[in-house]
């Protein structure tokens, strides 16, 4: 029997809500507080809370170190690569109002591309720190606490 | 009659520096590490009551919660105890800290009062953001439109700082937490060990066959005692 039974359904219960809340956080920024920081960590929480219940075999099984490695690059370039598009359309670099027709809505794409740059790059930094520091020690046993 | 906002700050004020001064006197990491958690947690809740949403939306977030995982992480790698400082070696921060702190009092008086038109804050550049956001950007939230239009310069470089901490621990302890080890796969199995195997098993051979050695002259010696005691 394990011993961590309410702490394990209470987290399957909110990992689901807090990844949707990090969703939330990522596409509301315009209108409300939020962006890709807070929910690049929030949704970092979430593999992290994961890999605290459930273990980090299980939680590197639903989401691979190879991922991570790879969405941590993807961030940087994406941001990157936004003013690089910007600046093959003849403005200057992350000035996004070239790229749309009504340089109102460029802005809202720029900010949306630039945005899910820092979501992937945050949260996977956070989770390759946390999976780079846990991977280093043996399990701990309940007394040791 | 005292404004409530001002009740409310000087509380979490208070709280701020409780927490900080017993951060100070602890030696035990795992309690430091939880506190420093409560203290970003009372900075969000002062934060939000100063209005910057945004900076304690942050804060609660990466201060109160990853870092505390990670700073705890960090700390099961290391010792769970911090050794006290002989006294000697307390006075220099000490000094720095008066006189640091005594710059900062005699700096209180030049700072605008709080929500003051004509701070720098709030006349300069901000205040251009303010006015421009809605006719140039067509968002509501001025926060992000600073942030990932007018110093979107400024954000990809800290993407690119965030990109470098992870690259850096990435390198420095792998993400399996087998960088610097031995690795192989023969056969398919995967083996990782701190040498190699065959370096380890001939130390490893030694250290028991040693300590064979010492249990055996211990046992030789104590039943010699008892066999003297005896007799």
């Amino acid at each position: 029997m394990n011993p961590h039974v309410i702490l394990r359904v209470v987290a399957k219960f909110l990992i689901p809500l807090i990844v949707m809340f990090a969703f939330y956080v990522q596409f509301h920024g315009d209108y409300g507080p939020g962006g890709g920081f807070q929910a690049g960590v929030i949704l970092a929480a979430a593999v992290i809370l994961y890999a605290l219940i459930f273990g980090l075999d299980a939680a590197k099984k639903a989401v691979p170190p190879a991922i991570v490695r790879i969405g941590m690059s993807l961030g940087v370039l994406f941001y990157g690569g936004t003013g690089v598009v910007t600046w093959l359309l003849g403005a200057n670099y992350l000035e996004y109002g070239v790229l749309a027709s009504d340089p109102a809505d460029g802005q809202h794409y720029g900010i949306l591309a630039v945005e899910l740059g820092v979501l992937f790059s945050v949260a996977s930094v956070m989770v390759a720190i946390f999976y780079a520091f846990g991977s280093r020690q043996p399990d701990l046993s309940d007394e040791d606490w | 009659m005292i404004p409530s906002v001002l009740i409310l700050d000087i509380t979490l004020m208070a709280m701020l520096v409780v927490v900080a001064v017993s951060i100070v006197r602890m030696r035990s990491l795992f309690a430091i590490v939880m506190l420093q958690g409560v203290y970003s947690l009372v900075s969000a809740a002062w934060f939000v009551s100063l209005d910057a949403v945004d900076v304690a939306f942050t804060e609660a977030a990466v201060g109160a919660g990853v870092s505390t995982i990670l700073m705890l992480s960090a700390m099961l790698l290391a010792d769970r105890q911090s050794k006290p400082l002989e006294m000697h070696r307390q006075v220099g921060p000490l000094l720095v800290v008066i006189v640091t702190g005594i710059a900062l009092f005699y700096a209180i008086p030049d700072m605008p009062a709080f929500g003051d038109a004509n701070s720098p804050a709030n006349s300069y550049v901000g205040m251009d953001y303010i006015d421009r956001t809605t006719d140039e950007i067509h968002i509501p939230n001025v926060v992000t439109a600073v942030l990932a239009s007018y110093r979107g310069f400024d954000t990809f470089g800290e993407v690119v700082v965030v990109f470098a901490a992870g690259l850096g621990v990435m390198l420095l302890l792998g993400l399996n937490g087998n960088a610097g080890k031995w690795r192989a796969r023969p056969n398919g199995i995967s083996v990782c060990s701190h040498a190699l195997p065959s370096a380890q098993a001939a130390r490893g051979e030694s250290v028991a066959s040693l300590a064979n050695k010492r249990k055996t002259e211990k046992a030789a010696v104590e039943a010699a005692k008892d066999a003297g005691g005896q007799s």
